[in-house]
């Protein structure tokens, strides 16, 4: 293929890259932002959201839509549900205590991943998309519905943002975020609080994943990647800041787009890895981040 | 393995080996002393490495469904010598490092006669090494390469399928004559797709034909899209093979990337859709594309009643779908394997006498024997002819074209085909 | 502290006799289980030095392990040099991969330091699968038995592999010892509770961090060379993620910043997944219940927990 309508490709393919690592991440940001706990589950609460969303769209009959728009309500309110019962089961009684925090989510990894297996299967499955629409040009066609996930994770992203900067729940939500004693101090239940944003959380990544699920497939392992992606973006965009998120997301997913033109595949990955690492390491705090201990 | 090069010093080794080996056994019989002497009435024990959880599970799942078949048919027919046979399955979570663990634990704490199971070709090379050192018959059902060109050891085999070498240089052929000359490759940068991309190119050059380009994926990717313009327009056939829980996304994402536009033929593995409905959404791309298959997931008519006898007992139906659940598809063309393993074992056993691990070796042995193994119930996928040398078996492969949904054969290679110049005589090899 | 001298050697002696007495008691199978734990727990003990003592949370710590597993595969397998040698150019590798990693990513703390660690070793494990014609990528190589000898030690012997692991278990465990209990190991300890007084104390952190690691990265990849000989087995699947989170599991679950936990926590990790897979087949899930219910009783790990409690002298 000619050199332009590669770049086009990457380009796309680099834009809905970091619109799916906006989407993974939005709901990590929150929770690491707020709590300041590493939750390694975090992958699983996607997996959750994208094994349900296959139960759920199998399960409802009529046109694939009807059965996605159902997914899009039903699976981030049980995987919501499923998170806030973590919280209030371990995590609070663990003090929200950093190491004990990551053994414990490993524990409910295990725990999730087993449950999938089990009860769902070892197979990658797939949900069909919404809607079947195909963008075809000159040199190659591209799936409509990948667009689909570029307006809808800014869609998304917008909703968060004011959620947190125009609600009352927000503004509780980062006054503890910045202060936890003085949130306690003038009344915030912090407890409640951190339920909260852990469901929420959970719950953003159950809808990235019903929105995902019908451009990668249902697996009980898929909740891997997201995990380690949401992760890097999050902290090369800054902590707490939902716009570094964003930005670092953009920053991640063309440059592995557009590197790929450039490189085979393995090397390509390789370099976008290394230019990644290369941006913390001399930008520590983050894109957005306040310098900080 | 003809990449690597590995210094060979037989003299030194064997002598190490020799030296190594006699001291194991003294081990291996201090270790257990009651049970050199067991009754020959007490079942026979065999270990099952089973990929029940990690990325290989949804083969190890019809791995254990297959063995537990032909594991009921081996025991209606009067087991082993008379003796009956029980498996242990145990999970090795598809990691090399727990492999050799489970091997480990299936012959010393299980005390097993042989163990078998294994596909995934690391956790091969991970645990053959260490049923070399406890000399326990290790049988591999893997299609890898690994056995044959040499790397494992005497206590090594894999008589029930046909490996990846010699499923691509028997395909070539056909593929050149039928689909094209110039082939683009795309491939995980894997071992395993290391394999098809060196045995197929050399196979592709034999008949004149030429790899134009070579896409290697590293693993971790989960969306393809970018990486399909490197396909050159001059590529007549597009050979892919991939394997993980990513293998439907490139699928469709090829089929989007192509849409109604012409496209080049496409040959694939069915390693790319094992487990996976052929007719599920997005996939209606695939019609009119060929693909290998070991063992013809969809019934073929004129198939032979040892075919619907085996689909029967392990509860497939005429579409590859679990008899239970038609959304639930099997790993049919790999999971003869673990099938034909277990009656390679039983016939292994009997050949040799087989009354207890004092007779582990010569139970390789007899294997090693081991020539012409005929189309039957032991062997529903075909007849096959075993190399004791190499420790590697050679049977039939299958081409078919996607119509309406289903996989219909249109060429089976012979045997002939497969055959290649032996990389190693494991039986000038100590024990 | 000084008080408890006599009891401090005691209990870590005390420790490696009674694994050297095991051998003699144990069925085979748990002999050859207690080999890996102690070959795996040097990889524990190398990465508490970083987490435990010094306060880095690294997630690439499978880079230093892989370092040295390939670093020795690589040599005694492809180029033919004798196991010993191969051993020495493993442990090399592993501090000289975390040396290289350290230089540029110690210029980041917390969280930070964490993702470009774990970025650096998944450049690394994708290096491996770029070289994949010499490496074979994920399926990896053995190792010879004939080359598995070291000084005369043949090590796919059962009872020589098992006292080699318990000679390196001893020497890396002692020397952990050592290192927590000498001056370096306080200023470790101190740049983990309060890297700016250290600072102002004279110490700089940058340069302590960096010994920290190097010694991890060490300990690190003499495991990884010690369990590809022990073993014979050299493959990618050592160098992906999964064996980055592990040690930071078994630390944790042993008791981050004690001497004995890494290997307790590589103790139990291992027995929870091979006892709970003889019980069930969904035996993730034990194992998933067992760290919470593990976690919920001792937040600190076993031996942090301990400590706190009842020895405040363990080290």
């Amino acid at each position: 293929m000619d050199f332009g309508p590669f770049l086009l490709l990457a380009t796309m393919e680099g834009l809905v890259m970091a619109a799916v690592l906006a989407l993974t991440a939005v709901g990590l940001s929150l929770v690491f932002g707020v709590m300041r706990v590493v939750n390694v589950a975090h992958g699983e609460f996607f997996m959750l959201g994208a094994v349900l969303a296959w139960f759920v769209t199998a399960s409802v009959p009529g046109p694939p839509a009807l059965g996605f728009a159902a997914a899009l309500v039903v699976c981030p309110l049980i995987v919501g549900g499923i998170a806030a019962l973590a919280d209030r089961a371990i995590l609070k009684r663990l003090d929200y205590d950093p190491e004990a925090t990551i053994v414990a989510t490993i524990g409910l990894l295990y725990i999730f991943q087993q449950a999938a297996l089990s009860l769902y299967g070892p197979d990658a499955r797939p949900v069909q998309a919404p809607f079947d629409w195909r963008l075809q040009f000159p040199w190659f066609g591209y799936s409509g519905y990948k667009l689909a996930v570029v307006a809808a994770a800014a869609l998304l992203l917008l909703g968060v943002r004011q959620l947190l900067v125009r609600s009352r729940i927000g503004l509780v939500m980062r006054a503890t975020q910045y202060d936890r004693e003085t949130a306690t101090a003038f009344g915030i239940d912090v407890d409640r609080v951190y339920a909260l944003v852990f469901a929420l959380g959970a719950a953003l990544a159950a809808v990235a994943a019903v929105l995902i699920v019908p451009i990668q497939q249902a697996h009980y392992l898929m909740g891997g990647d997201p995990l380690l992606l949401s992760f890097i973006v999050v902290i090369i965009g800054g902590l707490g800041s939902l716009r570094g998120t964003v930005l670092a997301a953009v920053l991640i997913g063309l440059s592995d787009g557009i590197v790929s033109v450039f490189f085979s595949p393995t090397l390509a990955k390789i370099l976008a890895t290394l230019l990644v690492a290369l941006v913390l390491v001399f930008r520590p705090q983050g894109l957005f981040g306040q310098r900080a201990a | 393995m003809k990449d690597i090069p590995i210094t060979r010093t037989p003299s030194r080794r064997g002598l190490l080996k020799g030296i190594a080996a006699g001291t194991g056994t003294l081990a291996a019989a201090g270790a257990f002393p009651g049970f050199i002497q067991a009754q020959s009435s007490e079942p026979i024990r065999l270990g099952f490495q089973l990929h029940r959880t990690g990325i290989g599970a949804a083969y190890g799942r019809w791995y254990e469904r297959t063995a537990q078949a032909a594991l009921q048919v081996l025991n209606d027919a009067g087991g082993i010598n008379g003796r009956p046979v029980e498996i242990l399955f145990e999970d090795d979570g598809t990691d090399p490092k727990r492999g050799a663990e489970v091997v480990e634990k299936l012959a010393t704490q299980g005390r097993c006669d042989a163990v078998f199971g294994a596909l995934f070709s690391n956790v091969v090379v991970g645990s053959a090494p260490r049923a070399g050192e406890l000399r326990i018959p290790y049988l591999v059902c893997s299609e890898g390469h690994h056995v044959a060109s040499g790397i494992t050891n005497r206590w090594t085999l894999q008589p029930g399928i046909t490996d990846v070498k010699s499923q691509v240089q028997a395909m070539a052929p056909w593929v050149a004559a039928n689909l094209g000359k110039k082939v683009t490759m795309v491939f995980p940068d894997y071992a395993f797709g290391y394999d098809h991309r060196d045995f197929f190119t050399a196979a592709m050059e034999a008949q004149g034909g030429e790899v134009v380009e070579l896409i290697a994926i590293p693993p971790t990717e989960t969306s393809f899209t970018r990486h399909l313009p490197r396909i050159p327009s001059e590529t007549e056939v597009l050979y892919h093979v991939m394997v993980g829980p990513a293998v439907l996304t490139f699928v469709k994402e090829l089929g989007e990337f192509y849409g109604t536009g012409d496209h080049p033929e496409i040959f694939g593995f069915i390693d790319s859709l094992e487990a996976v409905d052929i007719a599920g959404p997005g996939l209606e791309f695939l019609e009119g594309t060929h693909f290998w298959e070991g063992h013809p997931r969809c019934l073929q008519p004129g198939a032979s009643e040892h075919e619907t006898f085996y689909r029967a007992a392990v509860g497939v139906d005429d579409n590859g779908a679990s008899v239970s659940d038609a959304r639930e598809v099997s790993t049919y063309a790999h999971m003869f394997s673990a099938w034909e393993t277990l009656f390679v074992i039983k016939a292994g056993m009997e050949a040799a006498g087989y009354q207890g691990p004092d007779d582990r070796q010569a139970f390789v042995e007899a294997i090693e024997a081991m020539t012409e193994m005929p189309l039957s119930r032991e062997h529903p996928q075909g007849d096959k002819v075993f190399n004791g040398r190499t420790h590697q078996v050679f049977g039939h492969q299958h081409i078919s074209k996607v119509a309406e949904g289903r996989l219909e054969v249109v060429h089976t290679t012979s045997i002939e085909d497969g055959l290649y110049p032996d990389e190693v005589d494991y039986t000038t090899q100590p024990f | 502290m000084t008080g408890h001298r006599g009891a401090i050697l005691g209990l870590h002696l005390g420790v490696i006799g009674v694994l050297a007495a095991l051998y003699f008691v144990l069925p085979a199978y748990h002999v050859s289980n207690l080999a890996r734990i102690m070959v795996l727990s040097v990889f524990a003990m190398g990465y508490n030095i970083a987490f435990g003592y010094t306060g880095l949370l690294s997630l690439g710590h499978a880079l230093f392990f892989a370092s040295g597993l390939y670093a020795t595969g690589t040599l005694v397998q492809l180029a033919g040099w004798p196991a010993g040698p191969g051993l020495l150019a493993g442990i090399a590798g592993g501090a000289l991969a975390a040396l290289a990693v350290g230089l540029l990513a110690l210029r980041t703390t917390g969280v930070a330091f964490m993702i470009v660690t774990l970025m650096f070793a998944q450049a690394g494990y994708l290096l491996i699968l770029y070289f994949g014609p010499l490496t074979r990528g994920d399926e990896g190589y053995v190792i010879d038995r004939a080359s598995r000898v070291v000084a005369g030690l043949d090590l796919s012997d059962d009872r020589t592999r098992y006292f080699a692991a318990l000679a390196l278990f001893a020497l890396a465990l002692l020397a952990c010892l050592a290192l927590v209990r000498s001056p370096t190991g306080r200023v470790l300890v101190a740049m983990r509770e309060n890297a700016e007084r250290s600072r102002m104390l004279g110490y700089d952190p940058f340069r302590y961090r960096l010994i920290g690691l190097v010694a991890s990265g060490l300990l690190a990849g003499a495991s990884g060379a010690a369990y590809g000989l022990m073993f014979g087995y050299v493959g990618a699947t050592f160098a992906s993620i999964q064996y980055s989170i592990l040690p930071l599991l078994w630390v944790l679950l042993g008791g981050a910043g004690t001497v004995l936990g890494p290997f307790l926590g590589t103790l139990v990790m291992f027995y929870l997944v091979d006892l709970s897979s003889s019980v069930t087949t969904a035996h993730l899930m034990v194992v998933g219940l067992a760290l919470l219910a593990l976690v919920l009783f001792a937040r600190k790990g076993l031996l942090g927990s301990l400590r706190e409690r009842a020895l405040p002298w363990l080290p």
